[in-house]
């Protein structure tokens, strides 16, 4: 079986759901989209037995071969563990839609093709070898995730935040990009797989820490790192299955399976380990931080997920460190990161459901309206409570066991003596600890401030009543997992995340049976990491119920500081500086447009000039000047001057004409008798046509030039003057090559049967620029007919509505 | 005011047709002296310009009635197609063919199809001067 072709089941299914939609009113339609991401989960876990032996599944679909972008799926224990996520959790949002979205009032069509759209994008980031293909993906994602977001498209919120979350990650993408294209060309490939196999090559490439840099740019804004998770709370104007779809489970952890399959190829890199671990750590605690804060329910998810992310990204870091020490805990780093991973699904996406329930069931979201839902809604507040307690690192739940790990991980950091960790290291606990505590306490929040304390449910929009059981199920088997999680970790390890933890550390481990890390809920007393937990509930506890007295810190931080001010002003300076920029250089006036066409020739030629060292002077080149020569050129200078400084139009005129009748002179003089005849007739012609329009033209008046105007035009009309004369002396005094004209004198009486050889040049030798010219000449006299002719039209009919 | 312009009418009539036979002349000697279809198209331009001048529009449109787009495109059909014809004998664009021929009436002759081209210039140049004089004139 091919299996590159699931990734694009669900983007066929995507074109056949309009049809389903307009044709079967009666069904919902996501009861037939449910069908993909259910069918594609079963495939994917018939899967399992081969990746946990520790084999890959390759297959190809040739794109464009000859520049070796394929769409290669690569499917290992990694890439299956999210392939699985996307299907699994796909099944369960969709489902949970179903009774979410209301088949009368909503849109549906349009919200599960970009459902799927999203899905295949998905797929296809955690299943490319080939990194071309992963952008294309990665991208597809990022224009999916825009359209869901802006479901409501009549809500500005909802435009105003889609249009963030693709600003900022298609930011990210481009940079992305940017990496790869450097990988490909340091290791001369674009697969990820045989990049890794030539890591030496590629370490030694002089732009390796850049496309290190842009590569974790690209998975920092996807996976809404410090300081780029800004777009993550304003996504959540999405309808709530798209937040906890995308928003919590999928998407977001894009970035974290970017980092996750590059790690054997930077681990070597201190700067890759260093932002990794470091702008993951201070993401964790910035979002848990506030996350506090936050009064909106979902806001305080966004916030959560942005700190959980953090804490996974750390984490990955750490498990590049065992590319440098032996020490046991790393291996461990990686372990309890896809673990944690696995666990942030479950339990974010029971949350995000459970959001929306309550969203929908009392109609508002506000933290500070809702409360004492507890008894009004006991499944919906078990749900929450377990996910909100796993979230928290409470036993019996997963997120006891990851949080375990991850302070054990962190712990671990200090004993690393590279890259200075021994000096800095140190930190690492202490700020996972004190996130850990906010953690704890925004979990509380969420669940005791939505269902426990007394709450004035008159007050509520609409009377909250229990969530019906469609609704339920998906969040049910989230928050069952969560426990079931808990209590037979170990088989969740053999089956999924052993063989992804393989693809993270291939350096230590042949087979994922060789990985021996079992997972305890209990590590005895002597165990750092159980204390941490116990002074975090402890510490978490007297603050959570302290809270209202300390809360006014949030205050300190004003508006004017914020990234999302920091956001918008950058957001605001592009676009009137930008504007501003423009506007002082495009003025619209035919003037200053000139002047920069002029000065530009001027300052490019004489900067060839000089830097080519182009000019020479040879006065043996010129011929002896006659006495003749110097009168007509008197003349020819006084004729322009009177041009320029002529007050009347009328002048002007006759100074023009005398200054092509002394052309014409001059052509007499270097005896080119037919252009002297053309130019005395052509000048006459020319005045003539100059007096026939002349009276309908205006009289010379200043068009607004100021003296300072007139000055910077004396300077730009001298610098061209100059230039040109210079071009010609220079040109004059060093030619290169003999004349062709030679030829033409020799055989203008034997190939042509001519003697005038001007004559024979225009219409035999070359003949073919005179056919043009007088095309020219045709187009020019059917231009004048016309612009004369249709103007005159034009007027009489406006003459004759009046 | 009417003015009376005889003396200028009448040498114009005179002079008018000393300018034209000297631009026919200046157009078929251009290829052994100067001259050609340019200037000569010009000179006849320039003749009719003098007409123009002494008359009025409308005089001259009578007794020239036609219109001088016609001309141009004329003139562009004569040259492009002098320089397609050597194209059926397999010659290149723009060959040209000469002889020298016993003509009856002009004895002895030589020939040449660049004057045919010549001619297209010619025609255009008197039609494109005419046209744009015509209009911007006639615009009053």
């Amino acid at each position: 079986m091919n299996f590159v072709f699931l990734i694009f089941i669900p983007i066929i299914a995507a074109l056949f759901v309009p049809l389903l939609y307009k044709t079967i009113k009666r069904i919902h339609t996501g009861w037939f989209v449910l069908i993909v991401p259910i069918v594609l989960f079963a495939i994917y876990t018939t899967l399992l037995p081969q990746t946990m032996k520790g084999e890959s599944i390759v297959s190809t679909l040739q794109w464009i071969p000859s520049m070796h972008m394929n769409f290669v799926s690569y499917i290992d224990g990694l890439s299956l563990l999210f392939s699985l996520l996307i299907t699994g959790i796909g099944s369960l949002v969709v489902l949970y839609s179903i009774f979410y979205l209301s088949d009368k009032k909503e849109q549906l069509g349009h919200f599960y093709v970009y459902l799927l759209l999203f899905m295949s994008a998905m797929l296809g980031v955690v299943q490319s070898d080939n990194v071309i293909s992963l952008y294309l993906f990665w991208e597809l994602t990022s224009i999916s995730s825009f359209l869901l977001i802006a479901y409501w498209y009549t809500n500005d919120r909802s435009r105003f935040g889609a249009l963030k979350s693709m600003m900022i990650t298609v930011f990210g993408g481009l940079m992305m990009l940017g990496g790869f294209a450097i990988l490909g060309i340091a290791a001369d490939t674009f697969s990820i797989r045989e990049m890794i196999a030539n890591a030496s090559t590629v370490t030694s490439h002089p732009l390796f820490t850049m496309a290190a840099v842009l590569i974790l740019l690209g998975a920092f804004t996807k996976s809404a790192q410090f300081p780029f998770y800004i777009w993550l709370p304003d996504a959540m104007e999405a309808p709530t299955p798209v937040s906890a779809y995308l928003h919590s489970a999928t998407m977001v952890k894009a970035g974290l399976y970017l980092v996750a399959r590059f790690t054997p190829l930077f681990a070597s890199s201190s700067t890759w380990i260093w932002l990794v671990m470091g702008v993951g750590i201070f993401t964790l605690f910035w979002g848990s931080f506030f996350a506090v804060k936050q009064t909106d329910l979902k806001a305080i998810l966004a916030f959560s997920t942005v700190s959980q992310l953090g804490l996974i990204m750390s984490l990955l870091g750490a498990s590049a460190l065992t590319y440098h020490s032996n020490e046991a805990m790393f291996a461990v780093a990686s372990f309890a990161a896809i673990f944690h991973l696995l666990n942030h699904a479950t339990f974010k996406g029971s949350l995000f459901m459970v959001a929306g329930i309550v969203d929908l069931q009392t109609g508002t979201r506000d933290i500070r309206k809702l409360g004492g839902l507890m008894s009004i809604m006991p499944l919906t507040f078990t749900v929450a409570a377990i996910g909100s307690f796993s979230m928290a690192g409470l036993p019996p739940f997963n997120g006891f066991l990851s949080k375990e790990m991850f302070l054990d991980a962190m712990l671990a950091v200090r004993s690393f003596e590279l890259f200075q960790f021994d000096t800095w290291g140190i930190l690492f606990p202490i700020i996972a600890w004190i996130a850990s505590v906010f953690t704890f306490i925004y979990s509380m929040y969420f669940v005791f401030h939505t269902f426990g304390k007394k709450g004035d449910v008159e007050a509520l929009p609409k009377a909250p009543k229990e969530a019906p059981t469609g609704m339920l199920i998906s969040p049910i088997i989230l928050a069952t997992l969560v426990v079931v999680i808990f209590f037979i970790p170990n088989v969740f390890g053999k089956w999924l995340i052993k063989p992804a933890v393989l693809a993270l550390q291939p350096n230590l481990y042949d087979t994922p049976q060789q990985i021996d890390i079992t997972i305890a809920a209990w590590h005895g007393f002597d165990s750092m990491a159980l204390w941490m937990t116990i002074g975090v509930v402890a510490v978490g506890t007297l603050l959570y119920l302290s809270m209202n007295s300390w809360k006014k810190i949030y205050d300190a931080q004003p508006e004017r500081l914020t990234l999302n001010n920091g956001y918008d002003a950058l957001l605001n300076f592009t676009e009137s500086g930008m504007n501003k920029i423009s506007r002082s250089y495009m003025t619209g006036i035919i003037r200053s447009y000139f002047m920069y066409m002029f000065a530009a020739i001027a300052i490019m030629t004489l900067i060839a000039v000089y830097v080519k060292d182009a000019f020479a002077f040879d006065p043996n080149s010129f011929a002896p000047v006659t006495i003749y020569a110097i009168l007509n050129g008197i003349i020819l200078v006084l004729a322009i001057s009177f041009v320029l400084l002529a007050k009347s139009r009328m002048a002007a005129f006759i100074a023009l004409g005398a200054s092509g009748y002394s052309v014409a002179l001059f052509f007499v003089m270097f005896k080119a008798p037919d252009l002297a005849l053309t130019q005395l007739v052509i000048e006459t012609v020319s005045v003539a046509l100059f007096l026939l329009a002349f009276q309908r033209l205006p009289e010379l008046k200043n068009h607004g030039e100021t003296k300072k105007n007139k000055v910077a035009n004396a300077i730009i009309a001298i610098g061209v003057g100059f230039t040109v004369m210079l071009v010609a002396l220079a040109s004059q005094s060093q030619k290169l090559l003999p004349s062709i004209s030679e030829y033409y004198k020799e055989t203008v009486e034997t190939l042509a049967a001519g003697g005038n050889i001007v004559n024979v040049i225009l219409v035999d030798y070359r003949g073919f620029d005179t056919l043009f010219e007088i095309a020219v000449l045709s187009i020019a006299a059917i231009g004048v007919y016309t612009m004369i002719k249709l103007r005159l039209k034009g007027e009489k009919k406006a003459d004759e509505n009046e | 005011m009417k003015t009376n312009d005889v003396i200028l009418q009448t040498t114009t009539k005179v002079v008018f047709f000393i300018i034209f036979l000297f631009s026919i002349h200046i157009f078929f000697a251009g290829h052994y002296t100067p001259g050609g279809g340019f200037v000569g198209g010009l000179l006849t331009t320039g003749a009719l310009l003098l007409l123009l001048l002494a008359f009025d529009l409308k005089t001259v449109r009578k007794a020239l009635p036609f219109n001088f787009l016609i001309v141009v495109a004329l003139g562009l059909l004569i040259a492009l197609l002098t320089s397609a014809w050597p194209m059926l004998f397999n010659e290149p664009f723009l060959t040209h063919a000469f002889g020298d021929y016993d003509l009856p009436f002009l004895g002895e002759s030589s020939l040449h199809t660049a004057t045919l081209f010549d001619l297209g210039v010619y025609l255009v140049v008197v039609g494109a001067g005419m046209t744009m004089i015509q209009t911007i004139g006639g615009d009053t």
